[in-house]
């Protein structure tokens, strides 16, 4: 405990990191999510089929084998070499989370019963009109519990970023782990630094959905 | 076809869609053909780099890998399965002396990192073997998600099956274990199926503590190799057919054991955890 207390700017700059790795992952992930959830929704049967192929893929694939490709294997074929660490996180991070990202979405999305657009259409609502105020307000409430858990799990996940050299939280409890009675203390003191930021997430998309909530 | 976001298309728009998706066609193939190219010209085609790959005695210490991990996730998800359904149904107690350090345990294990738990029974005073440090973080890990799975499961026993068993005279145990449980348990296996699919993935973190696995291996044969491409591929392929196997398991048991209507309880997107607390 102590050694926490006398360092504790390591700690800090740690939560930091984790912080980074978590919004800046979290924001890639939502534009190329979202991207992908168009391409699997859209009417071109090429560019669906990519779309659910990508999905295919790297949903089965362990985020740690994805941090392998960006950290281990991508510089064998002369990819990312000089690029820093925390930009090679965010990448392999939004590859994977993208992907359920884009689930999210286009369940978001399919949770709109098609009647309601064709209403719209038959009152004479012009594609935009049926976007902006019918089809995406409904696709966006039905979309944020599912994108909350996802960006939870995102945000546990940064943690395999300690594996490859990143000292993040996880990396920075390994650091301090010492085979001491004060091991527990420490883990929990990380685990807390997890938990605030798991709750903030969780705090926030209650909040929106409270405040989104409509009569139904 | 029509679906919310546009109108079926006419025959002059259906054209037009064609024709995108010859163009998009056309350069996706080019990317790909692009990618192969470039990958010869790195080098990364090479015989000697996939060799181990075709190589008996490789292959075997691979399949021995993947059935170590197969082991461990097995393994991790029968201990969950135990553990999930005694807090599942803790959860559930009348007793808030049950109820509260039942809501604890599986809102903490959920909220927290897999890899930090591992690390912590790894190195921690537990001082776990990898292999137990791996089984036991996969055990509270999906134990928690399992337990939230359970109490779902049993909330979507209709209320007249229980209701029609307290007046027939049953006791809250014998309804619990009669009535409730047998029907949750058929409504939850596709969900634990899928939580397969899960822990399976989530062995590969023992990567980071050398316990035994298809991760690990590959980190073997790479060092020796110096194929990282080649085995990454390699690897990701065999997790990916492992996992597609099992879905489809999970959605043959869906359909054979929930029937055609939609699952009551939704199964957890692989890998992807159930969020976390306050979430479900």
């Amino acid at each position: 405990m102590d050694d926490l207390l006398d360092q504790y700017d390591l700690v800090l700059q740690a939560f930091w990191l984790t912080i980074q790795l978590s919004v800046l992952s979290g924001l890639c992930s939502l534009v190329f999510g979202t991207l992908l959830a168009a391409l699997r929704v859209g009417p071109i049967s090429v560019l669906r089929a990519a779309g659910t192929t990508y999905v295919a893929l790297v949903r089965n694939t362990p985020l740690l084998l994805v941090f392998v490709f960006v950290f281990i294997a991508a510089p064998n074929l002369g990819w990312f070499v000089g690029t820093p660490f925390l930009v090679k996180g965010v990448i392999a991070m939004s590859v994977y989370t993208s992907a359920f990202v884009c689930e999210a979405v286009r369940s978001g999305v399919n949770a709109v019963s098609v009647g309601q657009a064709e209403a719209a259409r038959a009152i004479g609502l012009t594609f935009t009109q049926t976007m902006g105020s019918v089809v995406l307000p409904q696709a966006f409430r039905a979309v944020v519990p599912p994108l909350a858990s996802v960006l939870i799990a995102m945000t546990k996940n940064t943690s395999i970023a300690a594996v490859f050299g990143l000292m993040e939280l996880t990396g920075r409890m390994r650091y301090f782990t010492n085979n001491s009675a004060d091991d527990t203390v420490i883990f929990l003191v990380f685990a807390a630094f997890y938990i605030v930021l798991v709750e903030l997430i969780s705090a926030g998309a209650i909040g929106l959905e409270r405040r989104w909530r409509a009569a139904r | 076809m029509s679906t919310v976001l546009f109108d079926t298309p006419g025959p002059r728009t259906r054209a037009r869609h064609r024709l995108y998706a010859l163009l998009s066609g056309v350069g996706l193939l080019a990317l790909l053909g692009w990618f192969v190219w470039y990958l010869d010209e790195q080098g990364e085609l090479e015989y000697e780099l996939w060799e181990p790959f075709v190589t008996p005695a490789y292959v075997q210490v691979l399949w021995e890998g993947l059935l170590d991990t197969l082991a461990m996730a097995v393994l991790a998800i029968l201990l969950a399965v135990v553990f999930g359904a005694v807090f599942g149904v803790g959860k559930l107690s009348e007793h808030a002396a049950v109820r509260w350090p039942s809501w604890l345990i599986v809102e903490f294990f959920r909220a927290v990192p897999l890899l930090l738990l591992i690390i912590f029974l790894f190195l921690g005073p537990a001082g776990l073997s990898s292999y137990w440090s791996v089984v036991a973080g996969l055990t509270l890990y999906n134990g928690s998600v399992l337990a939230e799975i359970v109490r779902a499961g049993i909330l979507a026993v209709p209320k007249g099956q229980v209701e029609a068993a307290y007046a027939l005279g049953m006791r809250k145990t014998q309804v619990m274990v009669t009535i409730q449980l047998p029907q949750a348990v058929k409504i939850m296996i596709p969900a634990i199926i899928s939580q397969c699919v899960v822990a399976l993935k989530d062995t590969s973190l023992g990567y980071y503590v050398l316990a035994p696995g298809l991760t690990t291996v590959g980190r073997q044969i790479w060092t020796e190799f110096g194929n990282q491409f080649q085995t990454a591929v390699v690897l990701s392929a065999t997790y990916i057919v492992v996992n597609l196997l099992l879905t489809l398991l999970a959605t043959w048991a869906q359909r054979r054991l929930v029937g055609e209507r939609r699952p009551i309880v939704h199964p957890v997107d692989p890998g992807m955890g159930h969020g976390g607390p306050g979430l479900s």
